[in-house]
């Protein structure tokens, strides 16, 4: 899989999220206490509340709309969110260069 | 297996004399590499040895025991003069190597070159050091070989200030050693905990009670903006403007590898000297290894990776086929007392598992990482024993399934106990704050026949106050009587513990706990990390009870208190600066007016509270408007926060007819006041200047009404979901009483309410009539929460807008990256 450097880890804060811009809408990176880092589409299958702006505990955010949790490496939880690959390399974020495209491919 | 290391044409049956082998950097990999060699074939190789420290091999490992005077130098070399001797190897110690020529295949020191026909680079890495002012001062030095050490020892320490900069292996072995030689060590951490590479937050927290048991300051989250000092280093200066006296400043913020003289010699270089799995570089006659090196994307710290390396290297130098593949290895630190063992991959991640055990009473923390009933990783603290067991289970991929009940207690299986936090007490801890009652008085009421919770209140009268405690004193009963006492469930203040809010309160005060991780771990929580209804209110806790030593930690807020603006349904936030006492200006009006025109707010509204909220404002907008309205003198209305919202004034004495008293005054100093207060649910307050009560202020958590005798004061009103009118508690004759009294009655919510109480729900919990003897007639009582407030205020009472909007924390308010913009491939 292509991936797309979008920057440093140290720009998101631990246990906290960062909005990517894509043509596919906002993408929400997270990073764990422990440095994972994950892709969701940044937006609640519930009323569209914006998942980067959540709580992050574990792998779980909680949306801040309405407190609905989500795992954030499947994207499911009450509904589901897509995910997309996402992985830290030498200190770098990269996430799946697919988010480049004008429409899902 | 004889297939030659060198091309064609070198090969030693074609040379009469010996292939020379050189190697530069006489450290623990290259010497490992050296023995390994010489066993194998001794006098294959005509082998020259450069060092540019005047010494050959020791054994850096053991440095931390020099400096803190346990061993001498002469204790850690691992070859002597004598072992080089007896096995022919030229020692050229103390004699740098400045250059590779490889087509001439040299290296060039000052005394002129000498042929290799295989090279190997093995100079390991240097100390980085932060681009800070002050770092060349006399009195900066690194921990990284014996000269390091011997200058913190030479500086002789004792009764001195030392800072080491760095909470990693190294930095708390340097801190420790020092400290082991009298000086007074601070360890200043850029990240949230210590060791944070190998250990999880739990585990870290657990490291740094242990080290400030032995009396080391630790501070995380430390960035170092300077070392201060003329001649020499006198002072550590944060970014949070904390200053540590220094005598000594130890760098350990990490190494990196010594790479110049592969990238001035054209090899391929990465972070490290890129070399395959037979350890050849891009050169195939030059060879690297240790912590020069970079395999497969990977740098290397630890020793047992090296050592690997070096059996490969010397494998391949001789002609057999090997290959160097990295395997996970286990961190244990070198400072006595301190228990703490890391292996493998503890991250979180897909389809991984916790298995979490915490025992309080003795601090042990264990992890266990799982996927697919293997054990990918562990980290434990306190209780290391089991270490070996799980790396074990580790390496051998063993599927735990069958045991997996009972795997995280090790070999011999034991059990946790959910009274271990109170168990663990001593008998003079406080359990019931308000009638000074100890553990050790309520257990011997139940021993002398009290043996249910009205009994232990009358003859104690813990918990028959405030009745906070009652979860504890039921534990302590529970603990004395054993099976014969059924104590009422208790609700847990939400899924990670049994612990109910008010247990949690009383413990972080009696425990002394003073980080999200340390009540997480002390109280035996069952989740790693807490959860979305517990972090914030553990964020208010620690923040209430310990306002100097607790850091407010942003991301366990609401995104409207980690925004400072309240997020709207469609994700844009709203804006309302303070207006104190609901009072404003032509200026701050034309500057809201600016504001909302500039960023394009679609709605401008006056709100209940008598101030105006610009909604619709996007994210990355904010910054810039705060600055916008701060430059006209406003700032944060703090509309979003758990905290003071407004106080709502009438214009009393000055404009009315019927006003008795300054009621706008008094609700601007009251707001100035308390402006930038958490508390556990919001609160707003009302000052109206006669009965009419223009201000509605017995609808408020405080109103005073003002009288013709002075201030009526009440308090746990609500006009929200429910609708209560205010409780009198005072009529007091001057306004600096009633200020006196409302800021007493807030410190005492803040101290004792739940998260999330509005005071109207707090007040008959614990009675109205205990609220008016702790804020009203106790006098001492009541300066005395006055006082505390005014502690914490000087931490709180700050514009967070002005913080935030500073130019060089604006871009963490827009996107991380625009990949709408860029061209797909």
């Amino acid at each position: 899989m292509n991936m797309i450097d979008i920057g440093p880890l140290s720009n998101i804060p631990r246990e906290g999220a960062r909005v990517v811009k894509t043509r596919l809408g906002c993408v929400a990176v997270f990073r764990t206490a422990t440095d994972q880092v994950f892709a969701l589409q940044d937006r609640c299958p519930h009323k569209g509340g914006p998942l980067s702006e959540g709580i992050v505990h574990g792998t779980h955010v909680t949306c801040p709309l309405h407190n609905r949790v989500f795992d954030l490496s499947t994207g499911l939880g009450e509904g589901e969110v897509p995910t997309y690959a996402a992985r830290v390399e030498g200190g770098r974020v990269l996430i799946d260069s697919t988010l480049l495209s004008r429409s899902a491919a | 297996m004889s297939a030659s290391p060198f091309p064609p044409g070198l090969a030693p049956a074609t040379a009469p004399a010996r292939p020379k082998l050189v190697v530069i950097g006489a450290g623990m990999a290259s010497g490992r590499m050296l023995e390994h060699l010489l066993e194998a074939a001794p006098g294959r190789f005509d082998i020259t040895l450069f060092n540019a420290e005047p010494r050959g091999n020791y054994n850096r490992l053991m440095l931390s025991p020099v400096l803190s005077g346990e061993k001498t130098y002469a204790e850690i070399v691992t070859h002597d003069d004598a072992w080089y001797a007896a096995r022919g190897v030229t020692c050229r110690f103390g004699e740098a190597v400045t250059a590779i020529d490889r087509d001439r295949r040299t290296v060039r020191t000052a005394r002129g070159d000498t042929p290799y026909d295989a090279l190997v680079i093995a100079t390991g890495s240097a100390p980085f050091i932060l681009p800070v002012q002050g770092r060349d001062l006399p009195g900066v030095v690194t921990y990284r070989d014996l000269e390091d050490t011997e200058a913190m020892i030479a500086t002789g320490v004792a009764g001195k200030d030392a800072v080491v900069i760095g909470g990693g292996l190294l930095g708390l072995e340097a801190a420790a050693g020092m400290a082991a030689r009298g000086a007074r060590v601070t360890v200043v951490h850029l990240m949230g905990h210590l060791m944070e590479r190998q250990l999880d937050p739990a585990a870290g927290y657990l490291l740094q009670r242990d080290l400030e048991r032995r009396g080391i300051t630790v501070h995380c989250k430390g960035a170092t903006k300077a070392i201060l000092g003329t001649d020499r280093a006198e002072a550590v200066l944060l970014e949070d403007g904390t200053v540590y006296p220094a005598d000594l400043v130890c760098m350990a913020v990490g190494i990196r590898p010594e790479t110049r003289l592969a990238t001035d010699a054209g090899l391929e270089v990465a972070r490290g000297v890129m070399v395959d799995s037979t350890l050849r570089t891009s050169d195939p006659h030059i060879f690297a290894l240790g912590e020069c090196v970079e395999h497969d994307g990977q740098l290397f710290g630890l020793v047992a990776p090296l050592y690997d390396q070096a059996q490969v290297l010397a494998a391949t130098l001789l002609g057999q086929e090997a290959a160097f593949a990295p395997v996970q290895t286990a961190t244990k630190l070198k400072v006595t007392g301190c228990d703490l063992f890391s292996a493998g991959d503890f991250a979180d991640a897909p389809d991984r598992e916790d298995i979490v055990f915490r025992d309080p009473g003795r601090g042990i923390y264990k992890r266990l990482v799982l996927k697919d009933d293997r054990i990918l990783g562990a980290v434990m603290y306190g209780d290391t024993a089991d270490g070996s067991w799980f790396a074990g289970l580790m390496k051998d991929g063993t599927d735990i399934r069958a045991t997996r009940d009972t795997l995280i207690f090790g070999p011999g299986a034991g059990k946790a106990d959910p009274l271990a936090a109170v168990a663990a007490l001593p008998d003079a801890a406080e359990i019931c704050g308000c009638n000074g009652v100890s553990k050790g008085a309520i257990a011997g009421a139940v021993r002398g026949g009290a043996c249910t919770l009205e009994a232990v209140r009358t003859c104690t009268k813990a918990s028959a106050s405030c009745g906070t405690c009652t979860g504890l004193v039921e534990q302590v009963m529970k603990l004395t009587l054993g099976d014969d006492f059924a104590a009422p469930a208790p609700a847990g203040m939400c899924k990670c513990t049994d612990h109910s809010h008010e247990d949690v309160r009383r413990l972080i005060k009696s425990m002394a706990l003073k980080s999200i991780p340390a009540v997480m771990q002390e109280l035996g929580w069952t989740t790693a990390g807490g959860c979305a209804s517990c972090r914030p209110a553990l964020n208010f806790y620690l923040l209430a009870d310990w306002p100097l030593e607790y850091r407010d930690d942003r991301q366990s807020r609401f995104v409207n208190e980690r925004n400072h603006a309240n997020i709207q349904k469609d994700g844009t936030y709203s804006v309302v600066p303070r207006m104190w006492g609901g009072v404003t200006t032509p200026a701050e009006l034309r500057a809201i007016a600016d504001a909302a025109e500039k960023y394009d707010v679609p709605m401008v509204k006056v709100t209940g509270g008598q101030r105006i909220d610009l909604l619709g404002v996007r994210k990355e907008d904010l910054p810039r408007m705060w600055a916008d309205l701060n430059a006209a003198g406003m700032v944060s209305g703090h509309a979003y926060s758990k905290g003071l919202r407004t106080v709502k004034t009438c214009v009393g004495t000055e404009f009315c007819r019927f006003g008795t008293q300054d009621s706008t005054g008094l609700g601007i100093r009251l707001e100035k006041l308390l402006w930038g207060t958490w508390t556990p649910h919001k609160v707003k307050l009302g000052v109206s200047g006669c009965p009419r009560n223009c201000a509605e202020a017995t609808c408020k958590d405080v109103g005073i009404v003002c009288v013709e005798s002075g201030y009526q004061v009440s308090v746990a009103g609500a006009a929200g979901m429910e609708v209560k009118a205010t409780e009198l508690i005072a009529a007091v004759p001057t306004e600096d009483e009633a200020v006196e009294i409302t800021t007493a009655f807030i410190q005492l919510y803040r101290e004792h309410a739940r998260y999330l109480d509005r005071p109207y729900k707090w007040v008959p919990k614990v009675g109205l009539s205990w609220v008016i003897a702790q804020v009203v007639d106790d006098l001492p009582n009541r300066r005395a929460l006055v006082a505390r407030f005014e502690v914490s205020q000087s931490v709180y009472r700050r514009d967070p807008w002005a913080e935030h909007a500073r130019p060089e924390e604006r871009t963490k308010w827009g996107p991380m990256a625009d990949l709408s913009l860029e061209a797909a491939e």
